[in-house]
């Protein structure tokens, strides 16, 4: 009893009281994340100042000062002494970006309206259309069908965008592929770079492990002499070189050439990556499988690539991004991909003003960055989703 | 022995795949249905993607005149695009019927790399800009001026010959990249410009007033643009050089694409002779009668040409300088057809 009536002790539980007002809301997490020390605090000052040397201009260029799309908006807006990016210029020749030479629909190109500009070119976003549909549940985890959605995918899709493109059949009009260019060629060569490289790599890394001598040494040298290579020197080989060698009066199409230097390139690449993720298993996992009466293709089909793929999911989409961005490079043999289109559009005379070439370069960039974020957010949600808890 | 094996099965396989190596490019041209044409990856005025995304420009005209004279169809061509590294491997190959491609015809090109070149259709040369309000008009004055060159080109080591055989003083501003070459002379760095005059223009029609500046009359060095065939085939040779004096005979007669079918109808036996009413020229060319005829009435004649691309109403806006008829004191001329 007598503890109670002790005066120091407290007799009943001090109520929550708020956090002084310096450590909660924006300022204390300005307190706590900009101003903690010193040092941190010269260098807040220091970044904020360089923000507000960068930033306006740059929002004045790209968005206050640019000039639009828009009636009666012509070149000279461009032109005038302190005009921003040109966004007209990029609106007028939007097609040339995405399509390249591609020839237009004869009757829809007489129309007017959204539907005839996109009906112009009917054949390449069908194209575009059919990709997404088939690729968007593919990649959506929770959907059923996966087998017969990666059989459309992956074997009747490419049938499909070939006969599309290059046409001749069914009534089509015949497209050389020295007419295709723009965002179009970017798309299929980042698309079959990727849809070769990784099974052709995981061959590869198996095939490197194996104990059979001539599989081995044959997987060792291809994977040695095509990551010792600049992938500009095979695209120059494959464009000045081969054709050299050929018998006279036979050519290659120079589009297959370039696919098919990008494609093993990056074979190579993703072949080390895949090494890398089934050294990473421990041999136990293998010979747990041989102790179930596994075979060989049982084994590393079931037990040992799903595991070991799963640890190496970044560097994979790592190669994926680094090839994507890589096609790039076909510009410098004259394939009219998304930079090539873009490079030459700039030295269209309709449109010169010194502001023309940065404006089409930010919009190059643009369409890259929105497709390198949109594949590096798609693997870190693929890591999440397949993480089993193994990594503590 | 076993050498010799690899050797007969190697030709054998060669052999089978060399389907239309022997053929001559006329009939392989005309089997095909279209003529093969290399471009360049664009150059303004020569061979750009026009506003409908088409191939458009002088090189682009010439090949469709040729495939005129063929197919009686100007769109009868296919373009690849080369860059300046492959263009010959391509022709070596026969990736390409011919090359359009403001190529510089020199004597080691055409002697030693087994090509042949067909008539200059441009005559370009390394020119200066200057701004208007300096006054100056002749490469002359220039002497102790900031030059603004793109190095690592011809045009640097032209101007440096220029310079020291006229014993003028000069500032060389170097840059490796073309636009900020331009950057700089527009930002006032220095005093001239100087490449050559085609890409003068064509750097000038973005300036924010091309008015106010001048590209100088005086030329000083030779780039005579011209296409290229294979050497060895003379038929196809012979097709690809008259399609080009077609064209600058038509001009020295007054024939256009406007009034062709009435110079049909013309007394003049030249006219005669060129359009096919008398005589049969086509076919030594392995042609029709009505080859230049087509060629008139589907892309025009050589000025025709000229001013649709480069001309004074283009972005570019070129005199015709050197490139006039020889009648008009330039250097376009072509020899008679009879």
């Amino acid at each position: 009893m007598a503890k109670n009536n002790l005066a120091y002790v407290r007799t009943e539980i001090v109520p929550e009281s708020p956090a002084p007002d310096l450590s909660k809301g924006i300022i204390g997490w300005v307190k706590n994340n900009l101003f903690s020390s010193i040092s941190n605090s010269i260098m807040t000052i220091v970044g904020a100042m360089f923000l507000m040397w960068v930033l306006p201009p740059i929002y004045g260029f790209l968005f206050g000062n640019a000039v639009w799309p828009g009636e009666g908006v012509t070149v000279e807006d461009c032109r005038a002494k302190g005009a921003g990016a040109c966004w007209a210029y990029i609106d007028d020749r939007m097609t040339f970006f995405i399509y390249g030479f591609f020839p237009k629909d004869a009757y829809w190109v007489t129309q007017e309206g959204l539907i005839a500009s996109i009906m112009t070119y009917w054949r390449v976003n069908l194209v575009f259309a059919v990709g997404t549909l088939l690729l968007v549940p593919l990649m959506w985890p929770d959907l059923k069908y996966k087998l017969l959605n990666s059989i459309l995918f992956f074997v009747v899709y490419p049938v499909f965008v070939f006969f599309m493109l290059t046409g001749g059949v069914f009534g089509l009009e015949e497209v050389p592929t020295v007419k295709w260019g723009g965002l179009t060629v970017t798309l299929i060569i980042g698309l079959v770079g990727i849809v070769v490289s990784l099974p052709l790599g995981i061959v590869l890394a198996l095939g490197r492990q194996s104990k059979m001598p001539i599989i081995k040494t044959f997987c060792i040298m291809f994977i040695e002499v095509w990551r010792a290579v600049p992938l500009i020197t095979v695209l120059f080989m494959a464009s000045v070189m081969l054709p050299l060698f050929m018998p006279v009066g036979m050519t290659i199409d120079k589009l297959l050439r370039a696919l098919v230097g990008v494609s093993l390139f990056s074979a190579a690449y993703m072949a080390e990556v895949v090494r890398g993720g089934l050294q990473a298993l421990p041999k136990g996992q293998s010979e747990a499988a041989a102790s179930l009466g596994l075979n060989y293709w049982k084994s590393m089909g079931f037990i040992i690539l799903p595991q070991a793929l799963k640890h190496v999911i970044p560097g994979i989409v790592n190669s994926f991004i680094a090839l994507f961005k890589d096609t790039s490079l076909v510009a410098i043999v004259g394939i009219f991909d998304l930079l090539r289109a873009t490079q030459v559009a700039n030295l269209n005379l309709d449109w010169a003003s010194s502001n023309q070439a940065i404006t089409g370069y930010v919009f190059a960039a643009a369409i890259f960055w929105a497709f390198c974020f949109g594949m590096s957010r798609y693997s870190i949600m693929m890591e999440h989703r397949l993480d089993t808890g193994h990594k503590n | 022995m076993k050498n010799k094996i690899v050797t007969i099965a190697l030709s054998a396989a060669m052999g089978l795949m060399a389907t239309t190596a022997m053929a001559g490019t006329l009939e392989d041209v005309v089997a095909k249905g279209y003529v093969q044409c290399g471009v360049t990856t664009g150059v303004a005025g020569f061979a750009l993607p026009d506003a409908d995304n088409n191939w458009a420009g002088l090189d682009v005209d010439y090949c469709k005149a040729l495939a005129s004279a063929i197919f009686n169809d100007p769109d009868a061509v296919r373009y690849t695009p080369l860059n300046s590294s492959e263009r010959f491997a391509a022709m070596s190959s026969g990736e390409v019927d011919l090359l359009s491609r403001v190529t510089t015809w020199t004597m080691s090109r055409d002697t030693q790399l087994g090509m042949n070149f067909t008539g200059t259709m441009f005559y370009d040369g390394q020119g200066f800009m200057v701004r208007k309000d300096s006054g100056i008009t002749s490469p002359s004055e220039l002497s102790g001026a900031a030059v603004c060159i793109q190095t690592g080109t011809t045009t640097e080591l032209n101007a440096a010959d220029y310079f020291a055989a006229n014993n003028l003083e000069y500032n060389p501003v170097v840059f490796v990249d073309r636009d900020e070459v331009v950057k700089a002379y527009q930002d006032g760095r220095c005093d001239v410009y100087t490449t050559d005059a085609s890409g003068l223009a064509a750097n000038r029609s973005g300036f924010a007033d091309p008015s106010a500046h001048v590209i100088l009359d005086e030329i000083i060095s030779k780039e005579p643009l011209a296409p290229v065939v294979r050497q060895g085939d003379d038929t196809w040779f012979n097709i690809a050089r008259w399609t080009y004096f077609a064209l600058v005979n038509a001009e020295e007669l007054g024939i256009t694409s406007a009034n062709v079918d009435e110079m049909l109808g013309s007394d003049n036996p030249s006219v005669k002779r060129l359009l096919g009413v008398e005589g049969d020229f086509g076919a030594s060319l392995g042609l029709s009668k009505d080859w230049a005829y087509q060629i008139v009435k589907n892309v025009g004649n050589y000025g025709e040409i000229f001013e649709r691309n480069v001309g004074v109403n283009t972005p570019l806006a070129l005199e015709r300088g050197v490139n006039a008829l020889w009648t008009n004191g330039g250097l376009q001329y072509a020899p008679p057809i009879r």
